[in-house]
């Protein structure tokens, strides 16, 4: 699968909008070959062995976080975890100079989480490290765009052709954004479903479709991804309750008798049971909501070990 | 006293006076004598060669455009609070250098512009200065706070050329209204708005649209814009009063002013060179020089806002010009400050949208950046008459240069058009007579002819 005559010359990986389908094909195969490490005995490679790794996680984060420390330590790589709080205004310690100090450092890699869209691009545009984004605002999130995409390969074998709906807050969702790349340049067909609320500006434009009816949509899928309601956008008041919105919205036992038998159930997690999803769907045999966390740490050690190897080929 | 001064050769044009000529144009005691052909320097005396007399300075403006002095009606200098942006002194320089004999402040400094001392301050800095002439626009509201009525009587009687909470749109209707409604017993007293809605408008970066979805930014729909003119024209139509409209950047909004103007109802309105030229394409790398509001919008709006400069819709065109320290610009495009510092390219950036283009010619430019603007603040100036104070621009109109942010004489630098390739260099900025800038160097002496004359 791999093709051998394909160079990866990307030292950031900012997000997939940008990306060959070859270039996202490239990461996963390369996925694959790390797989097996976290099934050995010694859970270690000496790839990234004298590199050091930085997690700038601006923004909390429990399994993200979790799983780039683990590709990293298994690749070998020393980690520096970054927790400081960070001005957002000139007057204090601004992101460019947290960027700076930490390149006085000689750190080789930054993965960075940030709350503003763009963080990443604008870091990688500030320091020679290889920049790597965690989830940037509602931009991006690749690398679980990028799980997302792998696990599904791994079960259905290619996603050409494949029918998957990303159902919840599509407008506030870096995920979502990162999924619609990936798995459109995949070959797949990618429905939203959602409340208009909750559907970003001139969502016609991206290339998928559009749906406001979970109903009309569950039985055609082959993938259904619910992204988890925010409840810190609740203020903005986008539906009128919670009740409400898992009526037309949560994934129900009663909803799952209509879809196909081999439907894959995802979420990029942390999940609110019985809100977008309920507790017999999340743990019931079509969920693949863990094997997406153990792919994300042969995604997140692939993109290390790629990022890296593109900085060591540009010195 | 200032000497008098003659401009020679020069095509002059002062729409005001329906005059587009080779003429020359006679200053005398910091006014406007005469504007004729072969006007010749020692008074009614021809020139002898050889010895010009010691009391005339020649400027030789041949293959140059003479214009009534430039004016912006909406600049932000900062001071007072935020002098490390921009002061009135480096504003003005800004402005003389960007062929400006005259700019208005908007009040939204800290503290904001909302009384009459904080009117005869900036006008004092102003005159200290002694580059462009500054005035300046005092808040609708105490503190901007968009709660109660400024003291619009005393700053009016101080100067004020019109009212504004710019930065902010007055939101609440019944306030605005009033406002309109109590100012009206002023004579010849604008509103200006800075129309947005922030219901609609939001915690918006930018202009809502597929590229907003991209980058994942908030965006500032349209609508925000368009609600607000909307209202605004309706309070118009109940109290009739002078009322302008700043900034505006969406096709809607024109077509709602067109229609106002049509219902003849006392409305203006203003674009800035960067809704001319720049779309929210330019926002896809977060450089956030290009992070403005009202933000950049479509290809669309910008066809209809050309459209509408070409009808005659859009009265004014003023920089928005607004300082902001790098420091401050090198942030996240979510939390750095909006605004483009342009006064010093501004010219440049209106030729090359617009004459370049072909949508106006240069009586119809220098119609909107000159003598429009005089009406709209209501200051006899904005042309070339006859013993009118003598505020003249000379350029340059083929002469290209580079936008280097580096040579502004502004303290800001937040430039997106550094680098840009324009024409029009401003050659002589004169202000009441007196030369203020000079883009050729060193700058004429008394009694001796500028470059391409004869000694």
């Amino acid at each position: 699968m791999t093709k051998n005559d394909f160079i990866w010359n990307r030292k950031n990986l900012i997000g997939l909008r940008e990306l060959s389908r070859e270039e996202i094909e490239h990461i996963l195969d390369t996925a694959k070959g790390f797989e097996n490490i976290s099934t050995r005995s010694i859970k270690k490679a000496p790839t990234l062995r004298g590199k050091v790794v930085v997690n700038l996680f601006f923004e909390d984060s429990t399994r993200t976080r979790n799983s780039f420390t683990l590709a990293a330590n298994r690749l070998s790589a020393d980690v520096i975890e970054f927790t400081e709080k960070v001005s957002s205004t000139s007057k204090g310690e601004t992101l460019l100079d947290t960027a700076k100090n930490l390149e006085a450092m000689g750190i080789d890699i930054v993965v960075i989480r940030h709350s503003a869209g763009g963080a990443p691009k604008f870091l990688s545009r500030n320091i020679n490290a290889c920049v790597v984004n965690a989830g940037d605002g509602y931009c991006e999130h690749p690398t679980q765009a990028l799980l997302d995409t792998y696990t599904i390969r791994k079960i259905k074998g290619s996603l050409e052709g494949l029918k998957i709906a990303i159902v919840g807050d599509i407008a506030h969702s870096r995920v979502a954004r990162s999924d619609i790349y990936a798995m459109t340049k995949l070959g797949a067909k990618v429905i939203l479903v959602g409340p208009p609320t909750l559907m970003p500006a001139q969502v016609n434009q991206l290339p998928v479709q559009v749906s406001y009816s979970l109903d009309a949509v569950i039985g055609e899928v082959d993938v259904i991804n619910m992204l988890r309601i925010q409840f810190e956008r609740m203020g903005q008041n986008p539906f009128p309750s919670i009740k409400e919105y898992s009526h037309y919205f949560g994934l129900t036992v009663e909803r799952m008798k209509k879809a196909k038998k081999d439907i894959l159930v995802m979420h990029p997690g942390p999940i609110n049971r019985g809100v977008e999803i309920e507790s017999e769907v999340a743990d019931g045999k079509n969920s693949v909501i863990l094997e997406q966390v153990t792919n994300g740490l042969a995604v997140r050690m692939a993109v290390l070990f790629l990022v890296n190897q593109a900085a060591m080929i540009k010195e | 006293m200032a000497k008098n001064l003659i401009i020679k050769n020069g095509r002059v044009i002062d729409p005001a006076n329906n005059i587009d000529k080779k003429s020359d144009v006679l200053i005398v005691d910091g006014k406007i004598a005469d504007i004729s052909p072969q006007i010749h320097s020692g008074g009614s005396e021809p020139r002898s060669s050889g010895s010009g007399s010691k009391d005339d300075m020649v400027i030789d403006a041949r293959g140059k455009l003479v214009l009534p002095g430039l004016i912006d009606i909406h600049v932000h200098f900062r001071e007072p609070g935020d002098e490390e942006e921009e002061t009135i002194a480096s504003g003005s320089m800004a402005a003389v250098a960007g062929g400006f004999t005259s700019v208005v402040c908007m009040p939204n400094t800290d503290p904001p512009i909302d009384d009459a001392t904080s009117v005869e301050y900036i006008h004092r800095m102003g005159r200290q200065t002694r580059k462009t002439h500054v005035y300046v626009m005092g808040t609708i509201t105490k503190d901007r706070a968009g709660e109660q009525l400024s003291d619009i009587g005393f700053m009016a009687q101080a100067g004020a050329v019109g009212f504004t909470d710019d930065g902010t749109g007055v939101q609440n209707a019944s306030l605005m209204l009033r406002a309109m409604k109590y100012a009206s017993m002023f004579k010849n007293i604008v509103l200006s708005q800075h129309c947005q809605d922030n219901s609609l408008a939001g915690s918006g970066v930018m202009n809502a649209g597929f590229n907003s979805t991209a980058l994942g930014l908030p965006g500032i729909d349209p609508l925000a814009e368009e609600m607000m003119i909307w209202r605004d024209i309706q309070l118009v139509r109940k109290t009739n009063m002078l009322y302008h409209v700043q900034h505006v950047s969406t096709a809607k909004s024109v077509e709602l002013i067109r229609q106002a103007k049509k219902d003849c109802l006392p409305i203006t309105c203003e674009v800035a060179p960067h809704h001319l030229l720049l779309t929210d394409d330019d926002c896809r790398d977060y450089d956030t020089n290009y992070k403005v509001n009202p933000p950049l919008r479509t290809a669309k709006d910008i066809e209809a806002l050309k459209q509408a400069i070409r009808e005659g819709v859009i009265d004014a065109l003023a920089s928005d010009h607004a300082p902001h320290l790098k420091s401050e610009k090198e942030l996240e495009f979510l939390a750095a400050p909006f605004g483009i510092a342009s006064i010093e390219c501004a010219l440049g950036l209106y030729i090359k949208a617009l004459i370049e283009p072909k949508i106006i010619d240069w009586p119809q430019l220098v119609s909107i950046m000159s003598e429009k603007p005089a009406k709209i603040i209501g200051v006899d100036k904005g042309t070339l008459g006859i013993g009118k104070q003598a505020d003249v621009t000379i350029i340059d109109p083929n002469l290209e240069y580079i936008v280097d942010v580096e040579k502004f004489h502004s303290k800001s630098k937040n430039c997106p058009y550094n680098d840009w390739k324009l024409k029009g260099k401003v050659e002589y900025t004169i202000v009441g007579g007196e030369i203020r800038f000079s883009g050729l160097a060193p700058a004429p002496v008394a009694g001796v002819q500028s470059r391409g004359s004869q000694p």
